[in-house]
Formats: structure tokens, sequence, C-alpha cells
């Protein structure tokens, strides 16, 4: 495959996997978490690389998912300890996210792990990261990864399909009728931290809340069916993948910073041109009441 | 249906406490309600009618006390049991329809891994049917009003089939036709032998509505049949002097 190629298929993944997690993100309103934790699993990362002084694999997501959780946990007590939940979300995740940059700074400065790296990500390196894979062949180090998160995604998601959709809608019926409710809202923060990571390499922290929150908040102005969303949620993460790569081959500028830019486009079209809850549709509503009344 | 004719008390609350962070909100409630009645909380804003329902239902934590369901704890006679949150307590843009959320109160009997079958979805349909929402069926839950959102969370509720229920504030802000309709099922449900607990805020309806009254400001004021309980004098003890206020209104 060229060079190109490998580039779309890597963020057409990211768009795939982000898509789906943000939309349980979304109707379980906690866009702010994966603010959160695609910045503290930057932690993550560094201790696993300061434990294993490796830096791919599978200690990776590890130490991601550790991190995920360590946030999610650290937000949930100071909340309960009477923290404001925003202002507990501020104040753990940019410490986590301190410390990994202290600790890449002073400890890991010569690794492929820089501070510049970890927040715009570089996709543009990812086909040379390669490794060889039977049948295969030479297959980039960051789709191998991404994929295996998307599988992973997909499975869960499928799996417990009808418990995320009643735990994100009505979580106190959900436990009532005895779903462990708490324990799928850690499996999440589990898959919102390897997602993260895994898009981690390809977009950096900041690039990936966009894929996260943006084309799953557009979807959720298209449909009223959570299957619907779903499906619109990564067909907009892909779109945005490719139409970002191609503004950035044109006018020769950063792919991630391209492709966030593609999902807030998405989004505002969505937000004006939406069938039910776009602006103009809820314009021609509110017209359309007032003739009625009018006439009335 | 298989049910327990020896047992004599359906709901035992003993000594049961709870606390919103370091407030405590109910202090050492005690009571027992028979099988097959209709029992309205009633209790001033604030005197936890609410905290009451989820923390027997172990929805909110006790700080001390037992609660149990015709004999048993709440872990075992979970599925015996039919909860009714309050309509507010969820997001009505989510992005399903009303036959969808009936359903999601079979979700417990489908169990994991296995998705509603056409059978369930009849089930939720008739629960619809008789709550007089079956043309609503497939609308999006924020296109309806809301006594017919009221009505989709009783239906859910209904396709349970449990033996106990409890309802939190069903009529809050419903039109008289929804609050009729729900009247008539709790109704129901008590001739059927089941037993249900509701949290009511209207104190004018309360004698029509229900066989027993549970007085409850932080604790129980007073618990019984409604021509025992419901007298002046009891409900001044519960209200203080907020009632006065409400007796004027009225």
């Amino acid at each position: 495959m060229s060079y190109s190629a490998w580039i779309l298929l890597t963020a057409s993944l990211v768009g795939m996997s982000c898509g789906l997690v943000g939309v349980l993100l979304i109707l379980r309103r906690m866009a702010m978490m994966a603010d959160a934790i695609s910045h503290s699993v930057l932690l993550g990362i560094v201790v696993a690389y300061l434990v294993t002084l490796q830096l791919s694999g599978i200690h990776m997501f590890i130490g991601a998912i550790i991190a995920g959780l360590v946030t999610a946990l650290l937000v949930q007590s100071f909340h309960q300890l009477g923290v404001q939940q925003e202002a507990s979300i501020g104040i753990v995740f940019t410490t986590l996210f301190a410390i990994g940059v202290i600790l890449i700074s002073t400890k890991a400065g010569n690794a492929h792990l820089d501070i510049q790296h970890s927040l715009m990500g570089e996709i543009t390196f990812i086909p040379w990261n390669t490794v060889e894979l039977p049948f295969v062949g030479s297959v980039p180090m960051a789709v191998v990864s991404l994929s295996i998160v998307l599988l992973i995604v997909l499975l869960v998601l499928l799996l417990f399909y009808k418990e995320w959709k009643l735990t994100s809608f009505d979580p106190v019926f959900a436990a009532s009728i005895g779903i462990p409710v708490t324990l799928m809202h850690y499996i999440f923060m589990s898959l919102v931290s390897i997602t993260s990571v895994a898009a981690f390499d390809a977009v950096g922290a900041i690039m990936v809340v966009a894929m996260l929150i943006t084309p799953a908040s557009a979807a959720y102005l298209w449909t009223d069916k959570l299957p619907t969303m779903l499906v619109l949620s990564c067909s907009f993460g892909v779109a945005a993948a490719w139409i970002g790569y191609y503004v950035a081959v044109w006018l020769d500028t950063s792919i991630s910073g391209a492709m966030a830019f593609a999902t807030g486009i998405i989004f505002l079209i969505s937000f004006i041109a939406a069938p039910r809850y776009g602006i103009i549709a809820k314009h021609r509503r509110s017209r359309a009441s007032a003739a009625l009344t009018e006439h009335a | 249906m298989e049910r327990v004719s020896n047992m004599n008390e359906a709901i035992v609350v003993n000594r049961l406490s709870a606390a919103y962070r370091k407030t405590e909100v109910l202090s050492q409630v005690s009571f027992t309600v028979k099988p097959g009645t209709l029992t309205s909380i009633v209790g001033p804003n604030g005197a936890g009618k609410s905290t009451l329902i989820k923390s027997m239902l172990e929805l909110h934590p006790r700080t001390a006390g037992e609660v149990s369901f015709l004999g048993q704890p709440y872990q075992k006679a979970k599925k015996k049991i039919g909860y009714v949150p309050q309509r507010g307590s969820v997001d009505w843009d989510f992005p399903t329809d009303a036959l969808d959320v009936v359903l999601m109160g079979l979700y417990g009997k489908i169990g994991w891994l296995k998705l509603p079958r056409k059978s369930d979805r009849e089930q939720a349909m008739e629960a619809l049917r008789s709550m007089g929402m079956e043309q609503y069926a497939n609308r999006q839950i924020s296109q309806l009003s809301g006594g017919q959102q009221q009505r989709v969370f009783l239906a859910r509720a209904l396709v349970q089939d449990a033996e106990l229920y409890f309802l939190d504030e069903p009529l809050a802000g419903v039109d008289a036709a929804t609050e009729r309709i729900i009247m008539d099922t709790l109704q129901q449900l008590k001739n059927r032998g089941r037993t249900v607990m509701v949290v009511h805020h209207d104190l004018q309806t309360v004698e029509d509505y229900y066989d027993h009254v549970l007085l409850l400001n932080r604790t129980v004021v007073a618990h019984g049949p409604t021509d025992e309980v419901f007298t002046a004098e009891q409900l001044h003890r519960t209200y203080g002097g907020a009632l006065r206020w409400m007796r004027e209104k009225v």
C-alpha cells in the first residue's frame, strides 16, 4: 500500500473507534471525561515506558488503562467528597498530565516521546514504524494496534448493547434490575482509555478529544435512533479523516489539525442543516407554529 | 403465578437510616406493609420520601437498618420488585422510542448476551396498550407529553410482572387522563394481590386513591389504614407550620 493509503487507513480506524466510543460519551454526558482521560493516558504511557523501557505494544495499553481508571476513580472520589464534578475533572487530569510532562522531560527525554508529539500526534511518521505480520507482510504498528482496539470496542459494544443503552438512559432503573452499573462505568472508562492511547500516536491528546466528541455530537443531531447514531458517528469520523488528510496535503499543514478542523465543519453543517434538530428546521417549525396560532 | 401465601408481611423495614454526605435524611425508619395493599408515602419536601424508596432498594446507601421483601433481603427479592423512578431523573432526548423504553423492563428476564425477541416485543406492546399508548409505540420519547412519558415508565414496570411495586411521584406534572389511567392500573395491581408503595404529593387525593398511608418526615410520623392515619392532627405533626399555608391555599 502507498504511503498516503496507510495514513488514510490509520485515520479512518481512529475515526471509527472514536466515533463509536464518542456516542456513549455523549449519551452518558461524559464529554469532559474524554478530555481528562485522553490527557492522563500520557502519564500511563510514560510510566509504562519507564518500567519496561519499551514504547510499544501491550505495556502501553495496560499503562493507559490504569491511568484512565485512576482518573475516573479520583474524579469520582473528589466529587463524593464535595468538589464539583467539572472542577474535580479539571484538577485530576491536569495534575496527572503535568506529572507525565515532567517525567518525559526529566527521565524519558531521549525516547520517541516528546511533548509536542503527545499533544499533536504525528501521523506522518506512522507508515515508517512497521511490524512484520504473517500473511499480510509489513504493516504500520499503529494500524495493528488501532485495528485491535476497534475490534475490542465493537465486540464490547455489541455484546452488551442493550446494557449500554439502558445504563446510559436510566442508570438508576438499570441498577434496580440488577445490572452492575458501576462495573460497566469502569469498563467504559477502560474503553475510552484504550481508544485514546491507540489514537494518541496518530492524532495526539488534543485532537483525539475532537475525534471522540464532535462526530458523535453531529450524529446526535441527525437521528432519533441509537443504531443510526452509531453508524453516522463512525461515518462522520471517517469522513473527517479523509477530508482532513486532503486539506492538509493541499494546504501543506498538520494532518491531525486538519482532521480535527474537519470534524468541526461536519458538526457545523449538522447544526445548521440537520432535518429536525438543525437551526433551519427549528426556525421553520417556530414560524409554522406562529402562523398556526395566528390563524387560530 | 406462584404466590407466597403464608407470608404475613410484604415489606418489613427495621430501623433504617440514610444520609446524604454527612447530613442524616432518614432516621430509624421502621414499618411493615401487608401484601395486597396500596400505600402512599406522604410528607413535606425534604422529608426523605424518594430516599426512603432508594435506600430500601439499595440504590442509595443505608447507614443502618434492614429491609426485607416477602421475607427475603433485597438481593434475593430483586426480581420480584418493580421500580418507577421520577420522570425527571432521565434524559428524554435519548435516541430511543416508547416501545424500546418499555422493553427495558424485560432486560432482566432476557438476560446477558441476548436481544429482545418477538414475544418480548409483543409483551411490551401489550403493556403500552393497557396504558392507552399503543399509537405512540414508535415515537421518539422527547416527542411525548409529560403524562405520556409517565405512562411509558409505568408500562416498563408492568412488563416486569413484579410482586412489589415502588413508584416515585408518578403523578407529578401529569394530565387528568394520565392520572386516572395510572391510579386505575395501581388499583388493578392491588386487586391482583400485588403490593404497591407510591410517593405522593397531593394531599387532597390521598383518601380517594390509597388504602394505607405512611406519613414521613425523616422518620415515620404515622402509618396505617388511611381512615385511621390521615387525620388533621397527624398531618399537622408531619408538616408542622407548612400545612396551615396549604389549607389556606385550598
